[in-house]
C-alpha cells in the first residue's frame, strides 16, 4: 500500500483533513430489536408499535436473537473481534419521540470490537481504515413538525428498530476516502445481507466528525456532522466543513467542538448545538436485560458460514476470469452484478463478457438509475446476445442496438435480429456484389489506395457496412476488400 | 368490628376446603369480602375496588367448581397492589402521574393468579411508584394500619410500600394480597400489620407487567395471614416467563410440601451484623426467642458474620434510585397518563413531572440522576454495585455453614402517620434489616412474631439461599407455631 498524502492547499499552506465516521445500518430483521413488532419500511404511522416500543409501564425487552446473529455475521465480515460478553446499557435523555425516555444501546462493551476495511479510491490507491467497534441499539421514532400548524406529532413505527452502529477510526483524509469507504461498507453489508443498506429509505446513515490539522501536527478540534443519508450528501458536508475550518483558522479564528447539520440544499452545515450543551446521557447497565453471552462455536459456525466477501471474490475473478483488477473490483462491488457476471460467464469468453457487462449493461442501467436485479436483461438473455456476436449472428454494432431494444422491452435476442433483419450478411457472393459497387463509386480512391494510401481500406469497409446498414460481416468484408483492390 | 358469620376472615386453606366441601359458593364468599371492604373504608386499603368485576370472577369460579374444575386459587379473593398492570383497570402506582392510566395488558402475575382462579376484589393503595415505607407517598392519601397503640388512638403507617396490601390482609378484608419488594416493601408493612410477607428470589416471579421501580430489585410477593397460605399463593404466582429475560427457568417447587419437613439437626445462622445499641431491648428479646423456639424444634444456633451489611442500605439508596431514574423517564406527558400542556417542549416536560410526581419520587429522581451523571457515576453507581457483589458474597459464604438466617424484620415498631415526615433518612433507615437480602437477590419471609410494649406487632425475618423459599416455608411454619400470634388487630372487619 502506498502511503498516499491528501492535503488540502490553504492560503497558508497545506492542510490535513482527519474524518472519522459513524454509520448507522438498520439491521435487515423483520422485527425490532427488543419486540416483535414489525421492522418494515413505510408502514401507517404507529401501525407497527408493540407495547414494548411504546414504553407502556412494565413493559420488558427481550433480545431478538436474529438481529444479534446479523451483527455478530456483520462484525466477522469486517474482519473484527467478537466480543463473547457484551452489556447494553441505557442511554437517558428526554425526546417525544423517545417512549422509555431512554434508548438501549451498547456502551461500554459493545458485541464486535476492532476490525479493518481495505478501501479502493477511484484515483487508484488502497487504505486501510480501522473499525473501531461496531454495536447493536435500538431506533428512536420519529417526530413530524408539519402535520399541524402548532402541534407536533409522534410516529413510532421505528422506535426499537435494530441498528448497527459501526465507529470507524479518524483514519479517513478526504471526503473522496470517505465516499469510497461507506460504498465499501455498504457493499459488505449487502453481501451478508445484514443491511439493505438503502440509504433513502434511511436504512443507512451517517455521522462525519470532521477535524483539520497542519500535517504532522496533533488533531484539530472536531466537529461532528448529523445525520448524512447520501454518500453524495457526505462528501459535500466534508467538503465544506474541512474548508470552513481551514478558513476559519487561517482568518485567525478556532473551532469549536459542536454538533453540525449539512442542509443539502445550501450545500453548507450549520451549527446544531454546542458542547455545553451537550446531553449527559448517564449511561448504566439496563437492568431489564443480562449481559448477551455468545458461544464461541456459534460464533465460529457464522464464520464458516459467511459468503465470499468483495476482496475475495474479485481476487478470484482476476485468477479464474483473467479479469483486470478494475474490471473485477467494478464487477464485485454489488453481490448482485457479481452473481449476473459469472452466470453470463458459465461457458463462454469472460473477458468479452467482462467487457459488455461493464461497458454495455452497466452504463444503460446507471443512466436509467435501475439495480441489475430489476434488469429486464436477464443473465441467461444477455448470455443469448453474446453467442449470436460469436456465432457471427450479429455484429458487435448492431448487437449493441438490439440490447437496447431488449433493455426496453425485455425480448429475446434472437427475436429483435429477425424482426429487424439484423442477421449479418456472410454470403461471399453477396458481400463481393456489395464490394464491388464501392469500389465502382469510388475509382479514384481506389487509384490513392494502389498508389499507396493503405489508410483507405477502412473508408471503403465504412462504405460497404454503410450499404449494408451494418449487416455484412466486416472479418468477410476486410478479406474480400483486400482480395478484390489487389487485382 | 367483624361480621357474625361473615367468611371474611377465612384463611386460603380454609376457604379451599369450605369450597370443596360445598360449605358455601365463591359467590358467598366474594359478597363477604365485599362488605368487609366497605367496613374497612377509613383504612383507605384500596384505591380503587372493582365489585362488578369480582361478582362476575366468582360466578365463573362457581361454574368451575360444579364442574369439579378447581385451580390452587379457585375462588380466593386478592387485592392487588395497584403497581400491577390489570387489564381494563385503572393502575395508578399511587401517583397522580398515571391517574387515568387504564392498561391494556394484565402483568404476569396476576394473569397466573386468576389462572389459578383467584378473583380480583381492586387495587391496593401503595407508596407512590413504590417509593416509602410509610404509605403517606401515596397520591390517594395513606393507607392505615388496622392496628392502635394501647395508650392512644392515633392513626398509625402500614408500612410500605405494600402498606395497603398489608392492612387490608391485616384488617381481614382479603385473605390475600400481592405486593412488591424491592427494599422490603412486603416484608416490613407485614411486619407492622401482624401478617405474612414473602419476598421470593429475584428472578422467580416474572416482572412483565409490574410497574418498574428498581429493576434489578423488584419482586412481586404475596402478603397472608398464614405461612400456609404465603406458600400456595406464592406457587401460583412464581414460573418463568420468555417476555422477562430476567425470570428463571427453574422449576417451581411444592413449597406446602416443605412446610410440615422437620428441622431437626438443621442451622440457623444469627448474623451479629444485626445487632446493634439502638436495636430495642424488645426487639433483640423477640429475636432471641426467634432463636429459642427453633432450638426447641432441634435445630442448631450458629453465629454468622455478615461483614458488609452495613453497607448495604447507603449502596440501595443509589442502586435503586439510579434504575428508578431512569425508569420513571417514561413518564413524561407524551404518550398516556397526564400532561400539563404548554408551547415548550420543556416547560410541558417540567409542568407534567413537576406536577404529576410527589416528593419522595421525586427526590429519589433527582438522587438518582445525580449518582449516574458523568464524573459521579464510577465512585456512587459502580462502588455501589461492587458492594452488591461483596454483599452476596457474605450470603453466600453464611450459607455454606447455616440452612437459613434469622434476623428481626425491622428496627422498630409501627409509628404515626406523621412521623419521621421531615427525615427521609430515619425512614430510609425502616429497611436497614430488609435491604441485605434484596440487594443479594435472596428470598426472605417477615412472620409475625409477638407484640411490643405498646401492643403493636413485630416480625421476624428468614433469608434463604437463592431458589430456596422452600426454606422459608419449612422454618416459617415453626416460628409461626412457636409463637402463637393469634391477636387481631383493632380495627379487625372479618
Amino acid at each position: 500500500m502506498v502511503e498516499v498524502k491528501n492535503f488540502v492547499q490553504g492560503e497558508t499552506g497545506e492542510w490535513e483533513v482527519i474524518i472519522g465516521l459513524e454509520v448507522h445500518a438498520q439491521v435487515a430483521s423483520q422485527s425490532k430489536l427488543f419486540s416483535g413488532a414489525s421492522a418494515k419500511f413505510g408502514g401507517e404511522p404507529n401501525s407497527q408499535v408493540s407495547l414494548v416500543d411504546a414504553g407502556m409501564p412494565g413493559m420488558l425487552p427481550v433480545i431478538n436473537q436474529y438481529c444479534v446473529e446479523q451483527a455478530v455475521r456483520t462484525g466477522l465480515a469486517l474482519g473484527a473481534e467478537i466480543n463473547l460478553v457484551s452489556i447494553f446499557d441505557r442511554k437517558n435523555y428526554f425526546y417525544p419521540d423517545l417512549p422509555q425516555g431512554y434508548q438501549i444501546s451498547q456502551y461500554s462493551d459493545p458485541i464486535v470490537g476492532r476490525g479493518d476495511l481495505l478501501v479502493e479510491v477511484d484515483s487508484g490507491y488502497t487504505r486501510k481504515i480501522g473499525i473501531t467497534r461496531l454495536h447493536l441499539e435500538q431506533d428512536a421514532g420519529k417526530s413530524m413538525h408539519d402535520q399541524h400548524p402548532n402541534k407536533t406529532f409522534v410516529d413510532l413505527n421505528r422506535s426499537g428498530i435494530a441498528l448497527m452502529e459501526i465507529v470507524t477510526e479518524p483514519d479517513l483524509r478526504s471526503a473522496e476516502e470517505a465516499g469510497a469507504f461507506m460504498a465499501k461498507l455498504r457493499a459488505i453489508l449487502r453481501y451478508v445481507g445484514t443491511c439493505d443498506g438503502n440509504m433513502e429509505e434511511g436504512s443507512m446513515r451517517c455521522d462525519a466528525n470532521v477535524s483539520v490539522r497542519r500535517p504532522g501536527e496533533p488533531y484539530g478540534t472536531r466537529c461532528e456532522i448529523k445525520n448524512l443519508n447520501s454518500i453524495r450528501f457526505l462528501m459535500r458536508a466534508i467538503d465544506y466543513e474541512s474548508g470552513r475550518q481551514v478558513r476559519l483558522i487561517e482568518a485567525g479564528g478556532s473551532i469549536d467542538q459542536e454538533t453540525r447539520l449539512f442542509n443539502p440544499d445550501l450545500g453548507e452545515t450549520k451549527s446544531m448545538r454546542s458542547k455545553e450543551d451537550s446531553h449527559d446521557y448517564r449511561y448504566f447497565p439496563d437492568p431489564d436485560l443480562l449481559p448477551l453471552r455468545l458461544d464461541s462455536d456459534w460464533v465460529a459456525g457464522l464464520r464458516e458460514r459467511l459468503p465470499e466477501l468483495p476482496d475475495a471474490k474479485a481476487e478470484r475473478f482476476v485468477k479464474h476470469y483473467e479479469l483486470t483488477e478494475y474490471d473485477a473490483g467494478v464487477l464485485t462491488s454489488e453481490t448482485e452484478r457479481a452473481t449476473y457476471f459469472e452466470e453470463v460467464a458459465k461457458g463462454r469468453d469472460s473477458k468479452q463478457v467482462a467487457n459488455w457487462v461493464i461497458g454495455e449493461l452497466l452504463g444503460r442501467l446507471n443512466r436509467e438509475g435501475i439495480s441489475i436485479e430489476r434488469s429486464k436483461v436477464g443473465a441467461a438473455g444477455f448470455g443469448k446476445l453474446l453467442d449470436l456476436i460469436s456465432q457471427g449472428v450479429v455484429s458487435n454494432s448492431l448487437a449493441k442496438k438490439v440490447l437496447d431494444e431488449m433493455f426496453s422491452t425485455g425480448e429475446e435476442a434472437a427475436v429483435i435480429v429477425e424482426r429487424k433483419g439484423f442477421s449479418q450478411v456472410s454470403d461471399e457472393k453477396q458481400i463481393e456484389k456489395y464490394v464491388q459497387k464501392v469500389l465502382d463509386e469510388n475509382l479514384e480512391k481506389v487509384e490513392e489506395f494502389k498508389n499507396g494510401k493503405d489508410k483507405l481500406l477502412g473508408f471503403f469497409v465504412g462504405q460497404v457496412m454503410k450499404l449494408t446498414g451494418g449487416k455484412a460481416n466486416p472479418q468477410m468484408v476486410n478479406k474480400i476488400l483486400r482480395d478484390l483492390l489487389s487485382k | 368490628m367483624g361480621a357474625k358469620n361473615s367468611l371474611a376472615g377465612l384463611t386460603v386453606v380454609e376457604i379451599r376446603d369450605g369450597l370443596r366441601n360445598g360449605d358455601f359458593t365463591v359467590g358467598e364468599l366474594v359478597d363477604d369480602h365485599i362488605h368487609a371492604a366497605e367496613r374497612a373504608k377509613n383504612l383507605n386499603g384500596y384505591i380503587t375496588e372493582t365489585p362488578d368485576l369480582a361478582k362476575d370472577m366468582a360466578s365463573k369460579s362457581d361454574d368451575k367448581i360444579s364442574r369439579q374444575e378447581l385451580g390452587s386459587l379457585e375462588g380466593v379473593p386478592v387485592a392487588v397492589k395497584d403497581l400491577f398492570c390489570t387489564k381494563g383497570i385503572r393502575t395508578t402506582a399511587a401517583s397522580k402521574i398515571l391517574d387515568n392510566f387504564v392498561p391494556t395488558y394484565e402483568s404476569r402475575v396476576t394473569e397466573n393468579l386468576w389462572g389459578a382462579g383467584a378473583v380480583l376484589m381492586g387495587k391496593a393503595n401503595m407508596d407512590e411508584f413504590a417509593m416509602g415505607s410509610s404509605n403517606i407517598t401515596s397520591a390517594y392519601g395513606p393507607a392505615i394500619n388496622p392496628w392502635k397503640r394501647e395508650s392512644d388512638g392515633d392513626d398509625l403507617a402500614p408500612g410500605g410500600s405494600s402498606g395497603g396490601s398489608a392492612a387490608l390482609v391485616s384488617a381481614g378484608v382479603v385473605p390475600v394480597a400481592i405486593g412488591t419488594d424491592t427494599g422490603g416493601s412486603i416484608r416490613q408493612p407485614a411486619a407492622f400489620c401482624g401478617v405474612v410477607g414473602v419476598k421470593p428470589t429475584y428472578g422467580r416471579c416474572s416482572r412483565w407487567g409490574t410497574i418498574a421501580f428498581a429493576s434489578s430489585l423488584d419482586q412481586a410477593g404475596p402478603i397472608t395471614r398464614s405461612v400456609h397460605d404465603a406458600a400456595i399463593v406464592l406457587e401460583a404466582m412464581s414460573g418463568h416467563d420468555r417476555r422477562d429475560t430476567t425470570s428463571v427457568d427453574r422449576p417451581v417447587p411444592q413449597f406446602e410440601k416443605f412446610l410440615s419437613q422437620s428441622i431437626k439437626g438443621l442451622k440457623v445462622g444469627i448474623p451479629k451484623e444485626y445487632l446493634s445499641d439502638s436495636l430495642p431491648t424488645e426487639i433483640n428479646k423477640l429475636w432471641g426467642d426467634g432463636g429459642q423456639w427453633f432450638k426447641e424444634s432441634g435445630a442448631e444456633l450458629v453465629d454468622i458474620s455478615l461483614p458488609h451489611t452495613k453497607y448495604a442500605l447507603p449502596s440501595y439508596y443509589i442502586v435503586a434510585p439510579a434504575e428508578a431514574s431512569s425508569n420513571l423517564a417514561r413518564y413524561d406527558g407524551v404518550k398516556y397518563g397526564m400532561r400539563v400542556s404548554d408551547k415548550s417542549l420543556e416547560q410541558q416536560y417540567s409542568k407534567t413531572r413537576g406536577s404529576g410526581f410527589g416528593p419522595e419520587v421525586k427526590r429519589r429522581i433527582m438522587i438518582g440522576t445525580y449518582v449516574l451523571s458523568a464524573g459521579y457515576y464510577d465512585a456512587y453507581y459502580i462502588h455501589a454495585q461492587k458492594v452488591r457483589r461483596l454483599i452476596l458474597e457474605d450470603f453466600n459464604s453464611a450459607f455454606k455453614k447455616v440452612d437459613i438466617i434469622l434476623t428481626p424484620t425491622t428496627p422498630n415498631e409501627s409509628f404515626g402517620l406523621r412521623d419521621k415526615l421531615d427525615d427521609p433518612v430515619a425512614m430510609y433507615l425502616n429497611d436497614i434489616f430488609t435491604v441485605p437480602a434484596s440487594m443479594a437477590g435472596l428470598p426472605a419471609i417477615s412472620v409475625p412474631c409477638g407484640l411490643s410494649g405498646t401492643g403493636l406487632p413485630l416480625g421476624l425475618q428468614l433469608i434463604g439461599p437463592a431458589f430456596e423459599e422452600s426454606r422459608l416455608f419449612q422454618f416459617g411454619e415453626k416460628l409461626e407455631r412457636a409463637a402463637e400470634f393469634s391477636k387481631q388487630p383493632s380495627s379487625y372487619v372479618g
